[in-house]
């Protein structure tokens, strides 16, 4: 039935209310985790939508695969096997590298560099902000998940989960303009921060003493500092440096190595920073 | 039995939204129109003793979680954009097209400045004019949003007010 009059608090008095509940919100998300569970329910609600929207694309992979010749996935099996069997000699290099790491690591009696476990997880394709560089992966706390949990891909570092809901998570790119990454030059372990710039084809490395040893080329690792991410990943390669003499600082853009735009697959890391031993202080 | 008016409200809301999360190559995406702002403006003006403030603060807080933004920062912009609609919408039935169109650009604008305002205080607002092309293309394309919603409001459902 249709009232004449409203019933209830009238319009502007619930706009009012909807107004403050909304800069309520936003100071509360901005400064504390509790309305995450706000925004895992409402993603419940989206998710079959993401996803339905992903059916497409995620069809056409299926449809590759199932109508690709079995000349092409010879070869390609092939191929593999040869990548595989090169890999499997490098970790084997590796892996003697690691045992004598450990051993020298404790005859300093250091910390050991615990294992690394990882998951593949997909992104889904669906168009998030053009402004932001944000990807929905389709993993989330039922696999362990969790917040500012490291995502790489084949080639490097893609970003950190900001947002974990059941079956999908949130990623932020390093590229997004709200990003910082601690790293160093492999080279010379000269240690910077990458801060994303928005564009998905560089980062920025600000405060670099002009007279830094960096060259054009040097590649950029995670040096691990700040604890979310494991040292030692490749970041970016730097790509162009300006040194004016009128500025304190030289202008360093780096690329990124990931794939940021084209990889389907991701990595995630589960890395357990190293703990400082316990020392008299932290005693009860 | 759902109402019809509801069930057809909900089928274009999720359709909007769905929309707005489409993957469009990247020269395209500054341009996409604001769809669930567009249809929830229709409603309240075809229907504006349902559908007010609070099912767009709803529709804003699912826009926040979609976008990856702070929650209710869609939501703001959603809710004094539909207030204003709410407000007018008996004079704005009656005005031409050409009219309406004007009016939802500024209010899209609006909007957006608002979006834009608490991303600048978050420290990574777009730096392109590009950002408020929304707004216009949102208003280019609502005749026929308009055109689309009432052919369909009008098949599926019972009551004709507008």
């Amino acid at each position: 039935m249709q009232t004449l009059f409203l019933q209830g608090p009238s319009v502007t008095l619930r706009a009012l209310i909807l107004v403050i509940a909304s800069i309520a919100l936003m100071t509360v998300d901005h400064r504390w985790s509790q309305m995450e569970i706000v925004r895992n329910t409402l993603s419940h609600l989206l998710y079959p939508l993401q996803y339905t929207i992903d059916l497409p694309i995620r069809l056409y992979y299926w449809a590759d695969i199932t109508l690709s010749t079995h000349q092409a996935l010879l070869d390609e099996n092939r191929r593999l096997e040869e990548l595989y069997l090169q890999n499997r000699i490098r970790l084997q290099k590796m892996d003697i590298l690691e045992r004598e790491n450990l051993r020298l690591r404790e005859l300093l009696s250091a910390t050991p560099k615990s294992g690394e476990k990882v998951l593949i997880a997909e992104i889904i394709n669906v168009d998030i902000d053009p402004y932001r560089q944000l990807v929905i992966i389709n993993k989330g706390s039922n696999d362990d998940v969790y917040i500012s949990q490291p995502v790489i891909d084949a080639s490097g570092i893609m970003g950190q989960t900001v947002h974990v809901n059941a079956n999908s998570s949130t990623v932020m790119l390093i590229t997004d303009a709200s990003h910082a990454l601690p790293v160093q030059i492999d080279r010379n372990g000269l240690r910077a921060n990458a801060f994303g710039t928005g564009k998905i084809n560089y980062l920025d490395i600000p405060y670099i003493a002009q007279n830094a040893d960096i060259r054009v080329g040097d590649t950029l690792i995670t040096s691990g500092l700040g604890g979310h991410f494991p040292a030692n990943y490749p970041v970016a390669v730097v790509s162009h440096i300006e040194r004016s003499p009128d500025e304190a600082f030289a202008r360093i853009k780096a690329e990124p190595l990931a794939q940021l735009d084209r990889s389907r697959e991701v990595v995630l890391v589960w890395h357990n920073p190293p703990q400082p031993p316990p020392s008299e202080d932290d005693q009860p | 039995m759902i109402n019809p008016n509801t069930r057809i409200g909900v089928l274009t809301l999720i359709a909007a939204f769905m929309l707005a999360m489409m993957p469009l190559p990247d020269w395209a995406q500054a341009f996409r129109p604001d769809w669930v702002t567009l249809v929830l403006i229709y409603w309240t003006m075809a229907l504006p003793a349902s559908i007010g403030v609070t099912i767009a603060w709803f529709a804003g807080l699912m826009l926040d979680v979609s976008h990856g933004a702070l929650l209710g920062q869609h939501a703001l912009g959603l809710v004094l954009v539909i207030y204003i609609i709410h407000a007018q919408h008996q004079r704005l039935r009656v005005a031409s097209m050409l009219q309406q169109s004007i009016v939802i650009f500024f209010l899209l604008l609006m909007k957006q400045a608002l979006v834009l305002w608490v991303n600048g205080i978050m420290g990574h607002a777009p730096d392109t004019w590009l950002y408020f092309m929304p707004s216009l293309t949102s208003a280019l394309i609502w005749p026929w949003v308009h055109i689309i919603l009432r052919d369909l409001r009008r098949k599926f459902a019972y009551k004709t007010h507008y």
